[in-house]
């Protein structure tokens, strides 16, 4: 790692496990000593509350596995079986089912908190690479994880979104069949179906966790990126993660358990959909069918292209291009602080997705249509066009000569001088 | 190495490539097992066929089996319904195939390419919306049946004609016709 660790063993079996596991040295340099920006605001707790989700998913997942019956005659039952007769198992099942949207409410902050502050930028790009695909796999546990209580919009929701590779036949005919078929394990969604995305979900979340240790080394090579777009440089630049960054992460992470145990212990079933109470059944379809409120805006992009293979291309690239965004945003500054054109970009973009959200909860019909062809074009045109033309043409404002200056006023910048500080933003 | 002249193979290289081709291939090969495991297995498939007796449908009805998990629709369809169908030709619908399993795929879509000859009243359909896959509206008297009086998909708004063919939204093929024969004057047999 980019930082050399200060630890120093102090018992005698430190030192002795120190010449032949360093596992205390590799997290004293990783969490203790780690030295972080001193300007980090709230939006930078969010990568300790993702971890801190992934850890609670799997605790009560591991939970609910003990007393959940995959199979499709069984699986109804058992979740009812979870929140009735077993011990504190509501509480669990609610935790579980509440901490997958708390999931995503902080995902997408800590997505946005990137875009915004152009975290993606060299030298991050693996790092945000690495966030896309847990993002990627996320969506993929999500959804196998709601098919599991074998509801009407599990199985509405698994149908709809499995049918979709069968687009693929417009390509190579019978491809597609043979995709989804392969995936069903039959000629349609059945207990088959709910088996084995039971053995996914079970899976996935390691591979995230894999992930997961995969992006903080890329963090921690690069160094954290920061409200002002700065790299560190001098020592007044940084303070030692711990106890600086930890105390506020442990602040955020306290108010968002607030959100959280308000959700999971006043009105658990919010965030879900009543029709999932009521057991799947092959012959009718739900008047409605919708997903999860996370999925809703790439459902409103599928939707609002005619074509049913260009919905499904336009649905997967929404999510592809976020991989492309290092070398589709040309300025030269990180943060948008200090752009003053693409800083309105941004807000608009925010809304875009917003909008997005609720015309996929939206029917497919009318003006709902037309408003978000509109806005599935914005989404593309943000990152094909936005991004590359504006940071081409903008003057951004002058940056603060250190991280130092940014918080402290010009006065006592630092120990840079007016020379290095001209050559200094980001290279790239 | 290069004790050889330069570019002649030597065995090593031979022994290499071979080597490598034998453990690429008994690699695939054991890889096989772990995707195939996951299509329709033998009990599933042994399913594949359901018969049925048609002689309560009256008139104007229609009834809803399964076949292979999914529902098949049945439907005795009235004069109205089959002048209907049969005035609309298969080049004037978005879809020119007649999508019936047991005729070649580039079948017109002519409603007597989706119905068995002498029987024209009875139309047989899988009953999956072929958008993405929702059951569409239309079996029971009460439901909505859409612009043309067939079915109409709820889930994204597809409506299907009188021959089960697609009309109007965004599904992209006409509904299925499965493989199914009359094994006597009112018995059919699917699959
Ligand atoms: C990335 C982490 C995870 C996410 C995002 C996630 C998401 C979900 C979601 C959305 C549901 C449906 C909740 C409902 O409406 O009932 C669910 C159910 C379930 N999950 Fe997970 N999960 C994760 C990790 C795990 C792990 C590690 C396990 C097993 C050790 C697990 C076991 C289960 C079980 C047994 C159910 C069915 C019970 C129920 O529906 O309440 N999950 N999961
Ligand atoms: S599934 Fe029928 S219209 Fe989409």
């Amino acid at each position: 790692m980019a930082h050399e660790s200060h630890y120093k063993p102090t018992s005698r079996f430190g030192k002795w496990m120190d010449e032949r596991l360093p596992v205390a040295r590799l997290v004293h340099g990783s969490f203790v000593d780690f030295p972080t920006p001193r300007n980090l605001n709230y939006l930078w707790t969010f990568g300790g509350i993702l971890s801190f989700c992934l850890a609670a998913q799997i605790l009560t997942g591991l939970v609910l596995a003990m007393h959940y019956q995959p199979s499709g005659a069984e699986a109804f039952n058992s979740v009812e079986h979870i929140r009735r007769d077993v011990n504190y198992g509501y509480m669990i099942r609610n935790f579980h089912a509440v901490g997958a949207s708390m999931f995503f409410i902080a995902v997408y902050i800590h997505i946005f908190r990137g875009l915004y502050y152009g975290s993606y930028k060299a030298p991050r790009e693996v790092l945000w690479i690495l966030g896309v695909l847990i993002f990627l796999v996320m969506m993929a546990t999500a959804f196998m994880g709601y098919a599991l209580p074998w509801g009407q919009m599990s199985f509405w929701g698994v149908t709809v979104i499995t049918n979709l590779f069968s687009s693929i036949n417009e390509l190579i005919p019978g491809l597609g069949t043979a995709i989804v078929q392969w995936l069903w394990g039959g000629y349609s969604v059945s207990g088959t179906t709910l088996n084995r995305f039971f053995s996914l979900h079970y899976l996935l979340p390691f591979v995230i966790a894999g992930l997961v240790i995969l992006h903080i080394w890329a963090l921690h090579v690069a160094g954290q990126n920061n409200p002002a777009g700065l790299d560190i440089r001098t020592k007044a630049d940084a303070v030692p993660m711990f106890p600086h960054a930890i105390a506020k992460d442990a602040v955020g992470l306290f108010a968002f358990l607030l959100v959280f145990a308000w959700f999971a212990f006043v009105m658990p079933d919010y965030l879900g959909h009543a029709d999932n109470y009521i057991e799947a059944d092959p012959l009718v379809t739900p008047p409605h069918i919708v997903p999860e409120w996370y999925f809703l805006p790439f459902y409103a992009i599928l939707r609002a292209i005619p074509s049913k293979l260009g919905g499904v291309i336009a649905m997967f690239s929404a999510i592809a291009i976020l991989v492309f965004v290092p070398w589709l945003d040309t300025s030269r500054v990180r943060s948008s602080k200090y752009r003053p054109i693409y800083k309105w970009f941004f807000w608009l973009f925010a809304f875009t997705c917003l909008a997005l959200g609720y015309l996929g909860a939206m029917p497919a019909e009318g003006v709902y249509v037309f408003w978000a062809r509109v806005f599935t074009f914005y989404y593309f045109a943000h990152f094909l066009l936005v991004m590359p033309i504006v940071g081409l043409i903008e003057t951004p404002h002058r940056l603060p000569r250190s991280i130092a200056e940014s918080v402290l006023g010009p006065s006592r910048g630092g120990g840079i001088t007016p020379a290095t500080a001209a050559a200094a933003p980001e290279k790239r | 190495m290069a004790s050889h002249a330069d570019d002649e193979p030597t065995r090593r290289d031979f022994l290499v490539i071979a080597g490598n081709a034998f453990v690429a291939v008994g690699a695939a090969a054991t890889l096989w097992p772990f995707v195939a495991q996951m299509n329709p297995d033998a009990s599933t498939q042994a399913l594949a066929s359901t018969e049925l007796d048609l002689a309560p449908i009256k008139e104007g009805q229609a009834i809803t089996a399964m076949w292979r998990g999914k529902p098949v629709f049945i439907r005795n369809r009235t004069k109205e319904e089959i002048a209907k169908a049969e005035e609309v030709k298969g080049d004037q619908v978005p879809d020119n195939s007649a999508r019936n399993d047991l005729l070649p795929e580039d079948t017109p879509a002519d409603d007597v390419n989706r119905v068995k000859e002498g029987k024209t009243n009875w139309l047989v359909l899988v009953g999956i919306c072929t958008h993405l896959g929702c059951i569409p509206k239309g079996q029971s008297m009460g439901d909505e049946r859409g612009e043309f009086g067939g079915w109409f998909c709820p889930c994204h708004g597809s409506h299907y004609d009188t021959s089960g063919r697609i009309r109007k939204g965004p599904a992209p093929r006409n509904l299925e016709v499965p493989p199914y024969a009359f094994i006597s004057d009112t018995k059919i047999k699917i699959g």
